[in-house]
């Protein structure tokens, strides 16, 4: 078989096989179990003790938010005057400035929310002291927080009647502690003796073989790109994120972070399985799951593989694929796979520039972020398959008369509509913003801002629409990658992707929150022969066209805007 | 409300501590083991630094062999890939005018001998690599401005071709720099 080929298929093998016992670690940590990172247990105490928590203490849905919410508002305020400040704090030594208002408001969002659209690039754009206190802290709470959230949840799942989901503070420690931390340090280790630099040297100044001179940017890099790959948040130490040679350096490199973008999503799914005992359930998301992931995946690799037709014509080889924003160490196929991994989870680093893949690979990754449930982001991405669940529920109790349950709770209207009109925001953010951005870009292109509208864009025509519907996709759903020609670092994108990202980001948390409160408050109805088995294949089957439905009905006309037209164009 | 404020502002405090302080310094302190300190690895020739083994230089001269176009210039200050769309006209132009440039510096070679990497912008506008096919197609004008045997520098490319992983993962590549050095100590 083709290296390529084999390099891909083993990578994703590799990915199943670790996230198995991970999920069965996972569940154990959360209900208290005996695990192997039983040393952690003084720290988590120590943390508990300095901070006032009592691990013990029970919440309801909205004590539970509260307290999250709570912590996240500070966060976001002492990122955003950190990334204001960062010239007036240490660890500076490339003399980077600091950021201006509107861009460090859409820093410190984007981070918040467990995001990485970088309207700047690491090398000038932040300093090592904003790098670690701010983009690296923010990776791991803001993955914690998800992570967090989740538990809450299946805690409603998990009893028959509660009004108590567990204690938000004790989850989010142990998230970091006893998940991110040490795999991050794994991870980080195998990069550092990979090549990438994690000292806190500036830049290099060197003359080349040639006789340039060039400088080469440096600093302790490996360990905030562990956690941007395990906490889903993407956010890369250089601008061009992995594609980077320091931040990716090989092959097996490419390899470790394509697993590390995966790991956490797809083992939570396993975790779920395990913390309610109902292994069939998890069984049935992830076969769902991996069924859509696995054809876009195809879709990507086979495109990407195949070339540029544009390029064929000019009468060159591409015998290697379409090689435009790629590079040669991770080849057409492992770039193809990164960038349907990276936007199933919303991680959104990447390996390859996006702006530059072929129209329906383009397309299919636009998607996956408008599916935004295929695992996803650590913990995030469940809750949103959840809402799925709740609305493939009610149809099929609709379509065969009987009244809809999940796990012994009764789904009423109310429920329902929650569930409803979160979906139809991601779709409502999504086209209005696009469409707003699109009326700018056509009709007032002089308007004397920052970057002229008219200057926005990095490629005309139906590509350039792309690159405008990807950048509010990627906002809404938290996934930070971007058509990056865009020249997307001024007031109006800064302003309006950081309120998509915050809407994209807590609504999506507390909507199944607060439908999982309602429910779990209800009468227990024990499972019967009458009752709709969401553990299923039938039931599967059933999620599966409810998301491709609502994904095709919400999304599919300005697809054929952008990408669609683009393939018919070029092919 | 103001419990939950006092546990935030407490935590946040401590998992800053663990986040940003504990864990990058524990991997700053790791990485002096690694080769290069943690600070990226370097060549040297003759006792000068000439470059980093993962950072890509430009090479314009007809006597090396050049590495792939980048949209950074080579300059590792920065990084960025070209962004251009598959269908972009500007950009076509601007590839069709590669070939031909790569054409008119490489005689005897025909326009289906050159990889499409060899005129497509990398990712990184950083990247260290070429294909073999990308190496080998250069061999010929190498040959001819360096006054040295087709058939020697034939076999310096294939000495430093890297196999994929395992023998069986990924793409094989030739770093340009490492050749390059190679090609200069041949003489």
């Amino acid at each position: 078989m083709n290296n390529e080929l084999s390099g891909v298929i083993l990578i994703f093998l590799l990915t199943v096989i670790l996230a198995y016992p991970l999920g069965k670690y996972i569940a154990n940590v959360f209900s208290g179990k005996k695990t192997l990172t039983g040393f952690m247990n003084p720290v988590e105490r120590l943390i508990f003790r300095l901070s006032g928590i009592n691990p013990a203490e029970s919440m309801n849905w909205k004590q539970f938010l509260k307290a999250m919410l709570t912590i996240n508002l500070l966060w976001l305020v002492y990122a955003f005057f950190l990334l204001l400040f960062q010239d007036k704090l240490p660890m500076n030594p490339d003399g980077n400035a600091g950021q201006t208002p509107d861009l460090a408001f859409n820093t410190a969002i984007s981070f918040l929310v467990n995001c990485n659209l970088q309207h700047y690039s690491g090398e000038s754009g932040l300093t090592y002291f904003t790098q670690l206190f701010v983009i690296t802290f923010l990776q791991f709470v803001s993955a914690g927080t998800g992570i967090a959230v989740l538990i809450g949840l299946l805690n409603g799942l998990k009893e028959k009647t509660t009004n108590n989901l567990g204690n938000f503070w004790n989850y989010l420690v142990k998230s970091i502690t006893r998940i991110l931390l040490p795999l991050s340090v794994i991870v980080a280790v195998i990069l550092v003796f990979n090549g990438t630099p994690a000292g806190f040297d500036g830049k290099d100044s060197i003359t080349t073989l040639q006789g340039d001179s060039v400088q080469v940017s440096r600093g302790p890099a490996a360990g905030m790109i562990a956690i941007k790959q395990l906490g889903t948040n993407g956010g890369g130490w250089f601008g061009v994120n992995s594609a980077h040679p320091l931040e990716n350096p090989s092959y097996f490199t490419n390899a470790v972070e394509t697993i590390s973008i995966l790991l956490i999503p797809i083992a939570l799914v396993f975790a779920l399985g395990f913390y309610l005992n109902r292994k069939k359930l998890a069984k049935v998301i992830f076969g769902v799951m991996t069924f859509l992931f696995v054809i876009f995946c195809s879709i990507t690799i086979y495109y990407e593989l195949k070339g540029n037709p544009a390029i064929d014509k000019l009468g060159v080889a591409q015998s290697t694929g379409s090689m435009e924003g790629k590079e040669v160490r991770f080849g057409a196929a492992a770039t193809a796979l990164w960038s349907v991994a990276t936007t199933s989870t919303s991680n959104g680093s990447v390996n390859g520039m996006h702006d530059s893949l072929t129209p329906i690979s383009g397309g299919v990754v636009i998607l996956d972020m408008m599916v935004n449930a295929l695992y996803g982001g650590v913990g995030v991405g469940l809750l949103n398959y959840f809402i799925f669940i709740i609305i493939a529920v009610f149809i099929s109790g609709l379509m065969v008369g009987r009244t809809p349950e999940f796990m012994g709770h009764k789904v009423e209207a109310r429920e329902v509509k929650i569930a409803a009109l979160v979906t139809l925001l991601s779709a409502f953010l999504i086209k209005a913003f696009t469409a707003l951005a699109a009326y700018m870009v056509v009709h007032h292109p002089e308007i004397a801002w920052q970057v002229k509208p008219g200057a926005w864009l990095n490629n005309p025509s139906y590509h350039g629409f792309s690159e405008i519907l990807y950048e509010y996709t990627s906002a809404n759903a938290n996934n930070g990658s971007g058509f990056e020609g865009l020249g997307d670092n001024n007031p109006f994108w800064n302003i309006t992707t950081g309120i998509v990202l915050l809407l994209g980001r807590y609504l999506p948390i507390i909507a199944p929150m607060a439908i999982m409160g309602l429910l779990a408050n209800k009468k227990f109805i024990p499972e019967s022969p009458g009752t709709l088995r969401t553990d299923s294949g039938t039931f599967g089957m059933m999620t599966l066209a409810v998301i491709i439905i609502i994904t095709a009905l919400s999304y599919l006309p300005a697809l054929a805007l952008g990408p669609l037209a683009e393939y018919f164009s070029l092919y | 409300m103001k419990k939950n404020l006092l546990v935030s502002v407490k935590l946040t405090f401590v998992l800053i501590l663990i986040c940003a302080v504990v864990f990058p310094f524990l991997i700053a302190g790791i990485s002096k083991a690694a080769p290069g300190g943690g600070k990226g690895e370097t060549i040297t020739v003759n006792g000068k630094v000439v470059g980093y083994e993962k950072i890509g230089q430009s090479f314009t001269d007809d006597k090396y062999f050049w590495g792939r176009p980048s949209a950074a210039g080579y300059n590792a200050a920065g990084s960025g890939g070209s962004n251009k769309g598959p269908s972009n006209p500007d950009y076509l132009q601007l590839v069709n005018g590669r070939i031909d440039s790569f054409l008119a510096h490489n005689p005897g070679i025909k326009k289906e001998e050159i990889p499409s990497e060899m005129v497509t912008a990398s990712g990184s506008g950083l990247d260290p690599d070429i294909s073999p096919e990308g190496a080998y197609v250069q061999v010929k004008r190498i040959a001819t401005v360096q006054n040295l045997p087709e058939e020697k520098v034939r076999a310096l490319v294939k000495k430093h071709i890297q196999k994929p992983l395992a023998g069986i993962l990924g793409p094989s590549r030739v770093n340009v720099l490492k050749l390059n050095i190679a090609l200069d100590e041949l003489k």
